[in-house]
């Protein structure tokens, strides 16, 4: 089978690679540009361990055949921070211990991040129906939502001209 | 399992001639089906003809008295409409009841429409809204209505090369409005148990002129239910008008026993979903006197 | 909570710091099972069988060798032929031969998606089209799933007895547990009150995130490593060995970060068959798990079917107490029995109990641990029936429950008594919680339940080395699922009274510590933690003695305060040495400064905790939504608070899925229908309430920071908790789980 040649953005850097035609955007981000921090949790689109921005909207990169990224600008969690400075979500992750096993987290960061660029003042119950396609088993969600509601409040408190 | 050809054509004349060359090619929408199906190798196209490029394909606009969407709109962009969303708000909250964000940000209704599941979100509503869809084939195009094109699980009735390019909905003025319910265990990233589709157009004083019910997940396809439509026209939606469109509602259930729920309870859903969804699409005719 | 004689002011223990590898965490860096990748590494796949059970008669495996870019096929016939024998290293006992004919089936394939044979390719596409194929020929065999039906006397056996071996009729039971005291049935005669009742459920699983993933790598010199992500590389270590007889020293064993365990992780599935399919193309292999590989042929926990009687005197003291359960087994014997018989009722003093329970084979994928293995399925049913007992008593619940609980110095079911418990106190702040006296909306109920889990210690290594700056570094072997990390490094900071920043805690590989027995039983904060503490005071010890040496002083007039070496008497006294300066010039004082602690920890207590859970029900649709949610825990004494917090909501979060949604589904054909998430339902951000949690502390005695396991016990509670507060809306008794809508509703208006 011949392979197809895909230019793309990712993260900000013009990236061309070879795929296979059936290559999931999630093969390729893994196996072939080395960017495994977009996680398989199920490959079905059911768990958003693999959240990627295609053209800045939230997808699982699992449903993206990767040969539809020609043309396309792609964001994952390792754009997120910007060089050694943490995003505020990824911040109150920390700071709140929104994490414990660390598997799901990428896919939740990129989500809320999501969240954040279009509602700057979301609501608990916003919150928990935005993230609701993304899976959590260790933590209950009680502390990814409080994260999330905090880096809000931190993104709206930045964006203030004091 | 060899892989597919990938073609992204740029025009709707492009694409069915990449479809009707090939029996077992396929078109891509939105994928939240068709990769999942060809991941677990349940089906091997032998293309995939990726339908985003076509730049009519997508958006919502008005032409007359219509809405036309186009085929590979994502779910999620219909929310963008201000108009649709006031004419149609059952057709848009169905779409985005589909999966989570990611898959909304994805999947279209058409691909909703064209994977032929019975419990599929959008087709109830539309259905109920009387939407129609016009398919494009080597024949040329071709409306159809949107409850004629599945035909069992997994089935439509699309001919070889034929695709669906947009859907239309009339543009509508006001004490009409829509609704959908589904009923399903968790909240959210769920399959529906039971749909229920309800379209509503009241008169000045609220008498119900003209209404809708269809059903998902309780037969093979989805169910327009003319008895239970007509057993509101002409009421004030009364109890026992209700009572009588529950009825029509239960009787047209021919549901199976299945992992997402038995017989019993969704015929019984099929009725408490019906009321409230008629409840709801009457209140925002209501409102928009 | 404790007395002001026990109350320790701490530097660290209590705090919240970052986690060591949050970073790493929060920025996609981190590396798990399914991240690494070794130079020339081939992709590996395994065929899985699509019977339940079935023998196998022959496998062709040409057409898959001959494939373009194949480099080796495995079968079962490649791993060699073992002597049973039990081995502890994982959580409870295995017989290798089962692990063995697990991870690549014999003769038999016992259950749908039972590996079958393995193939590794220069591609994952070549790898799973060679696995197509291979051609297995199967003589189908009856199947059986239920407990009951694999109980009967014409069920096929899924093991066949040994030859030559003449005891009772074989069965399809694996495992017998039975224990009590008293005279049961004379105390159910006189008792006031009795309650009876028949609880079931299927199976669930642990749910992870993360599907199992390896690489394996064997050299022609025999000498192997594997870099994967599990509960346990001591584990995988020992087991791959004895699987493949061959030295342990021989395997080195890399972790991996693991995306989610819960008692999961605790056994090899693909290690040994990487290592094959390694040694056979002479190139690393890796071997990955898809989500429905997670479900049809990883451990679930055990779904049971339990009858309960209870009987009380009229002021509420329990008398008896009869428990009788079937758990599954699966494919190959399992442990949950023994905990489901000591956790059944052992909080709570009865004069006068029968508690037995069997392990029923079937063709199932293997029972593995869940998160307080073999309590939850009990607890349902024993927490039910107290709450049942309470109305007929016409009884406060919680009342009930705190006039029959244990305390320190009763005997628990095992008859030895019970230590330093928490359990009084737990309902004590929950009486006192403003939760338990809040009002409920319209179609509204509270529930309330508790219960414990046992906790374990045993063996840990750790090491700690003082770096030439003074800074440190403890280097454990135990995996860090939750945050152990951070634990480990806030203990040896209080013992070293140094900021938290200047300790790091790392995992090391199987090569580069000691012996550590796997992540499980809630024991890493409890007995890597103690080792890490006893690694630290040696560290301070070494560093007094350095200090002292360099001063010319006697050892005693030396001390470790606030981060230094003090010189407390004599000439010097009142001079001061920093870990810096004292390693800075480690040289010319002895050498370097490093400790290893290796110990097997022993005096962890149990945890207990109690819940109350308000639910509200749609009396048309039968949905359950849990609309708060509050936990109360004795953890001895939290390390770091926000694990603990997190590891409580975590279990709940487990246990309201297992309680409302969580199932497998098999059809009559014996193959699973529901292996995938979407069909599974474990509970969504948008399913959950916040989750209030209340960290009672009685401190354990026998751990220097009075440390009790925090992990399991959380999930014990909620499946009764959940049921009661449905009962308390509904009027309704589930006593099947899940209570998911159609079954609520089936309740509520007697469908079929």
């Amino acid at each position: 089978m011949n392979r197809i040649h895909v230019n793309s953005t990712v993260n900000g850097d013009a990236t061309q690679f070879l795929c296979d035609p059936g290559a999931s955007l999630l093969d390729v981000l893994r196996d072939t540009l080395h960017l495994t921090g977009s996680k398989e949790g199920c490959g079905s689109g059911d768990c958003g361990a693999c959240t990627v921005e295609l053209d800045g909207e939230m997808v699982c990169s699992c449903l993206v055949l990767a040969a539809e990224a020609e043309g396309r600008t792609v964001a994952t969690i390792e754009g997120v921070a910007e060089g050694s400075v943490l995003h505020p979500v990824q911040q109150k992750f920390l700071e709140h211990a929104a994490l414990q096993c660390g598997f799901c987290t990428p896919g939740f960061i990129v989500a809320a991040k999501s969240l954040l660029d279009r509602n700057p003042n979301p609501t608990e119950t916003e919150v928990r129906y935005w993230l609701a396609g993304n899976l959590c088993r260790c933590t209950g969600y009680d502390k990814i939502v409080r994260a999330v509601m905090d880096a809000a409040a931190e993104l709206r408190q930045e964006r203030t001209p004091a | 399992m060899p892989s597919p050809a990938f073609h992204a054509p740029d025009t709707v004349e492009g694409a069915v001639a990449l479809l009707s060359g090939d029996p077992t090619a396929r078109p891509l929408s939105g994928g939240t089906d068709l990769i999942v199906q060809m991941r677990s190798g349940r089906i091997a196209p032998s293309a995939v003809v990726d339908l985003k490029r076509i730049a009519s394909l997508s958006g919502v606009r008005r032409e007359g008295d219509a809405f036309v969407i186009g085929a590979a709109t994502p779910c999620t962009a219909l929310k963008n409409d201000a108009d649709l969303c006031a004419a149609w708000p059952g057709v848009v909250e169905a779409a985005n009841l589909i999966g989570s964000v990611q898959v909304r940000n994805r999947a279209t209704m058409a691909g909703n429409l064209c994977n032929a599941s019975p419990a599929a979100d959008s087709v109830p509503a539309l259905v109920a809204a009387g939407a129609s869809c016009v398919v494009a084939g080597p024949a040329g195009m071709r409306e159809v209505a949107v409850q004629d094109i599945p035909v069992s699980p997994g089935r439509t009735s699309l001919a070889s090369g034929e695709f669906v390019v947009e859907f239309r909905l009339p543009v509508r003025g006001t004490r009409a409005a829509d609704a959908y319910l589904r009923s399903i265990p968790r909240t959210e990233m769920d399959i529906a148990v039971v749909g229920v589709g309800a379209n509503i157009e009241l008169d000045a004083d609220g008498t119900c002129t003209a209404a809708s019910i269809a059903l998902g997940a309780v037969a093979p396809t989805v169910v327009l239910v003319e008895a239970a439509g007509a057993a509101l026209v002409g009421t004030r939606l009364e109890d026992d008008a209700l009572a009588s469109m529950v009825e029509a509602v239960t009787a047209a259930c021919a549901p199976i026993d299945d992992k997402r729920g038995t017989v019993a309870y969704r015929k019984a859903m099929a009725g408490v979903l019906a009321k409230r969804t008629v409840q709801i699409a009457a209140q925002r005719a209501g409102a928009k006197a | 909570m404790n007395a002001p004689d026990k109350i320790q002011t701490f530097r660290h223990v209590g705090t919240r710091p970052v986690r060591p590898d949050g970073v790493d965490k929060v920025t996609g860096k981190a590396l798990y099972g399914t991240d690494f990748k070794a130079p020339g590494m081939l992709w590996g796949a395994i065929l899985r069988s699509p019977h339940p059970h079935a023998r196998i008669v022959s496998i062709d495996t040409r057409a898959a060798e001959k494939l373009s870019g194949v480099k080796a096929v495995a079968t079962g016939k490649d791993l060699p032929t073992l002597e049973s024998l039990v081995m502890h290293v994982g959580e409870g006992a295995s017989d290798i031969v089962d692990i063995s004919h697990n991870c690549l089936a014999f003769d038999k394939v016992l259950y749908e998606g039972h590996a079958v044979a393995a193939v590794a390719a220069i591609t994952p596409e070549i790898a799973r089209e060679a696995a197509a194929l291979i051609a297995v020929d199967y003589e189908v065999l009856p199947h059986v799933l239920g407990l009951d039906e694999a109980l009967a006397d014409d069920a096929p056996l899924i093991r066949e007895p040994a030859e030559g071996r003449s005891e009772e009729k074989p069965s399809n039971v694996a495992m017998e547990v039975t224990m009590g005291k008293g005279d049961v049935e004379a105390a159910l005669a006189g008792a006031a009150a009795v309650v009876k009742g028949h609880y079931t459920m299927e199976p669930v699983h642990q749910g992870y995130i993360e599907p199992h993933a390896c690489v394996a790598s064997w050299n022609a010199d025999g000498q192997a490593q594997i870099w994967c992500s599990s509960q346990g590389h001591f584990m995988i270590r020992s087991l791959t060995a004895s699987v493949l007889a061959m030295a342990q020293s021989d395997i080195r064993v890399m972790p991996l970060e693991i995306g989610g365990g819960f008692g999961g992780k605790t056994t090899v599935y693909l290690e040994p068959v990487a290592m094959i399919l390694s040694r056979k193309s002479g190139r690393p292999v890796r071997l990955g798990m898809s989500r429905e590989d997670v479900f049809r042929a990883t451990g679930p926990a055990p779904g049971a079917v339990i009858d309960v009687r209870l009987g009380a005197e009229a002021d509420g003291t329990l008398v008896a107490a009869e428990v009788i359960f079937k758990y599954h087994s699966g494919a190959f014997a399992a442990n949950d029995a023994g905990a489901g018989v000591a956790s059944a009722v052992g909080h709570y003093r009865i004069a006068n109990t029968r508690l037995s329970g069997i392990q029923v084979l079937c063709n199932r994928p293997a029972a593995k641990a869940y998160r307080s293995p073999g309590a939850p399925q009990v607890n349902f049913a024993v927490e039910s029936a107290i709450d049942e007992l309470a109305i007929k008593l016409g009884m406060d619940p919680l009342e009930l429950r705190l006039r029959n609980a244990a305390r320190p110095g009763d005997l628990q079911t095992s008859g030895l008594p019970w230590g330093e418990i928490g359990w009084v106190q737990c309902l004590e702040a929950a009486k006192a919680h403003p939760h338990w006296s809040a009002p409920l909306g319209p179609n509204q109920g509270r529930g309330i339940a508790g219960g414990y889990w046992g906790n374990f210690g045993g063996p840990s290594t750790v090491n700690l080395s003082v770096a030439e700056d003074g800074t440190f570094t403890v280097a454990t072997g135990s995996p860090d699922i939750g945050g152990s990390r951070a634990s480990m490094a806030i203990m040896a900071a209080e013992v070293l009274e140094v900021p938290y920043e200047q300790v790091r805690c790392i995992v090391a590989d199987t090569a580069s510590i000691g012996v550590s027995f796997v992540t499980v039983g809630s024991r890493t904060t409890f007995a890597t933690g103690m080792a890490t503490v006893e690694a630290a005071r040696d560290v301070k010890r070494l560093m007094c003695e350095r200090a002292a040496r360099t001063w010319q002083v006697a050892d005693e007039n030396v001390e470790w305060r606030e981060g230094h070496a003090v010189c407390i008497a004599g000439e010097k006294q009142g001079e001061k040495m920093s870990a810096a300066q004292i390693a800075g010039s480690s040289l010319h004082s002895g050498g370097p400064i490093a400790v290893t602690s290796a110990l097997s920890a022993k005096g962890w207590l149990p945890g207990f905790g109690f819940h109350i859970c308000d639910v509200e029900v749609d009396p048309e649709t039968g949905h359950v939504a849990v609309v708060r949610y509050t936990a109360v825990q004795d953890v001895g004494r939290a390390i770091h608070a926000d694990y603990v917090e997190g590891q409580i909501q975590g279990g709940v979060a487990q246990g309201i899925g297992w309680a409302l949604n969580e199932t497998y589904i098999y059809n009559k054909d014996g193959k699973l229908e529901n292996p995938g998430f979407l069909d599974y339902r474990m509970p969504v951000a948008s399913d959950m309430p916040m989750i209030d949690t209340v960290m009672v502390e009685v401190p354990n005695p026998e751990h220097p920071y009075g440390v009790k396991g925090v992990g399991e016990v959380p999930i014990v509670p909620p499946l009764a908790a959940v049921a009661n507060a449905v009962h308390a809306a509904t009027g309704k008794r589930m006593r099947s789980l899940p209570m998911s809508p159609d079954k609520v509703h089936a309740a509520l208006h007697g469908d079929r």
